[in-house]
């Protein structure tokens, strides 16, 4: 359990998809000009990505991994050269369905999300997860727990993005920075932030 | 054609660059940028992927239906890039390593998707192959020079060969270690962006609000 919380603390803050490793950065730029619409798209990326990292942890464990399909007679079979095209076959379904599942049952969030649900699937930030959580080796808890606490992070920066650049707006700023030059300033000067984190173990 | 093949292929590396004018494709790489050998791969792969998936997806575009076009890019994409990831891993597996997902993240890669969706789809593969090619040089030119300048005053060398001789080996340049950490590639970006945007003014952003001016005494 506390391997866990450290996993969490980590991935929110030390280790955030979007500050440190650049994941969803076209979106991350692009969406957060508003408070109330990055917030929409934070909590969609936190969902999308609570559900595809342990999706495709499973995935990995019983068809991808070097031996993992024992239980069906192939026990020398080695399929990870396939994990890309899968991963993203995972995430591609699974925002369709989530799309759907919200249109028929929720549909004042799906007026609220809906717009953002098409664009999630080519968010850096989802398959960046699912890789990295394959990269690390993690069991299910542990991607459950990462899948979840790396979305929540990412949708911290891009609400404090918004936050920043609500009020970015109405400075005095050279013709040449105005829009992307100065929000990419503004995004190196949160990742500083971000930074001080490092070294923080629970 | 309105636009010949030349157009094509050079437009997109200063006057319509995905990087700083039509902001595609930051995502996957800005980590990567550390050192120049590792951008040049990158973008070399990057190069490669858009070329090749620009030219299959318009060589399919009119079998494509329309309601699953997403994907299908998305499947002719990510085979392109397990070739690229199963050839680095093969014969540079030291840069693969460093590259880790980020070769992975190709796939998910703006220009990549942009490209096929609002050129492949609408034109003849070879003007679409080399859409993708311009596109995808574009997208190296910036990353070249972010490495390049991370590279050369963060560790003081170039592709691994000292060039600026630090302090730690007898050396008189003392390193700027902030350059090696990620938000050093956003402020080089922004700074990138500046400089473009200072030579093609056409390409500045309108204000959202106008300050109001002084008036005169």
């Amino acid at each position: 359990m506390e391997g866990l919380i450290s996993l969490a603390v980590k991935a929110i803050f030390v280790e955030n998809l979007a500050l440190s490793f650049f994941l969803g950065m076209c979106t991350f730029i692009a969406v957060s000009k508003k408070i109330s619409t990055a917030l929409g798209l934070g909590i969609s990326v936190m969902v999308v990505q609570a559900i595809t990292v342990p999706t495709n942890n499973l995935l990995l464990t019983y068809l991808l991994k070097p031996g993992a399909l024992a239980w069906a007679g192939f026990p020398d079979v080695d399929l990870t050269f396939l994990g890309l095209i899968s991963y993203i076959g995972v995430i591609a379904a699974m925002v369709q369905i989530l799309e759907m599942i919200l249109d028929k049952y929720f549909p004042p969030l799906y007026n609220a999300l809906g717009i953002f649900l098409p664009l999630i699937t080519v968010n850096c930030a989802i398959l960046g997860g699912s890789l990295f959580m394959v990269e690390r080796d993690y069991n299910f808890a542990e991607a459950t727990t990462y899948g979840l606490s790396s979305g929540f992070g990412w949708a911290l920066a891009i609400t404090a993005m918004a936050g920043v650049r609500e009020k970015l707006k109405y400075s005095d700023i050279p013709d040449g920075l105005q829009g992307l030059g100065i929000t990419f300033i503004t995004a190196g000067l949160m990742a500083m932030a971000f930074m001080s984190f490092s070294g923080v173990k629970l | 054609m309105s636009q010949t093949k030349k157009e094509l292929l050079v437009d997109p590396l200063v006057d319509n660059n995905p990087i700083t004018l039509q902001v595609l494709g930051i995502c996957s790489a800005l980590a990567v940028t550390s050192s120049l050998q590792v951008s040049m791969v990158m973008a070399l792969a990057v190069i490669f992927v858009t070329s090749f998936s620009s030219f299959f997806i318009s060589c399919l575009r009119n079998q494509i239906p329309g309601s699953i076009r997403i994907i299908v890019q998305m499947v002719i994409i990510a085979s392109l890039v397990i070739l690229v990831d199963q050839i680095l891993k093969a014969y540079a597996f030291e840069i693969s390593k460093t590259l880790s997902v980020f070769v992975g993240l190709i796939i998910t890669n703006c220009i990549v998707m942009g490209r096929a969706e609002a050129f492949a789809m609408k034109n003849p593969p070879v003007a679409s192959f080399i859409d993708g090619m311009g596109n995808g040089m574009g997208y190296g030119l910036i990353l070249l020079l972010v490495g390049f300048i991370r590279e050369l005053f963060g560790a003081g060398s170039l592709f691994g060969v000292t060039i600026l001789e630090t302090v730690n080996n007898g050396g008189w340049y003392v390193p700027n270690g902030m350059l090696l950490l990620p938000p050093s590639a956003f402020f080089i970006i922004g700074l990138i962006i500046w400089a473009f945007r200072t030579w093609k003014p056409s390409q500045v952003e309108d204000r959202e609000y106008k300050i109001q001016q002084a008036e005169a005494h």
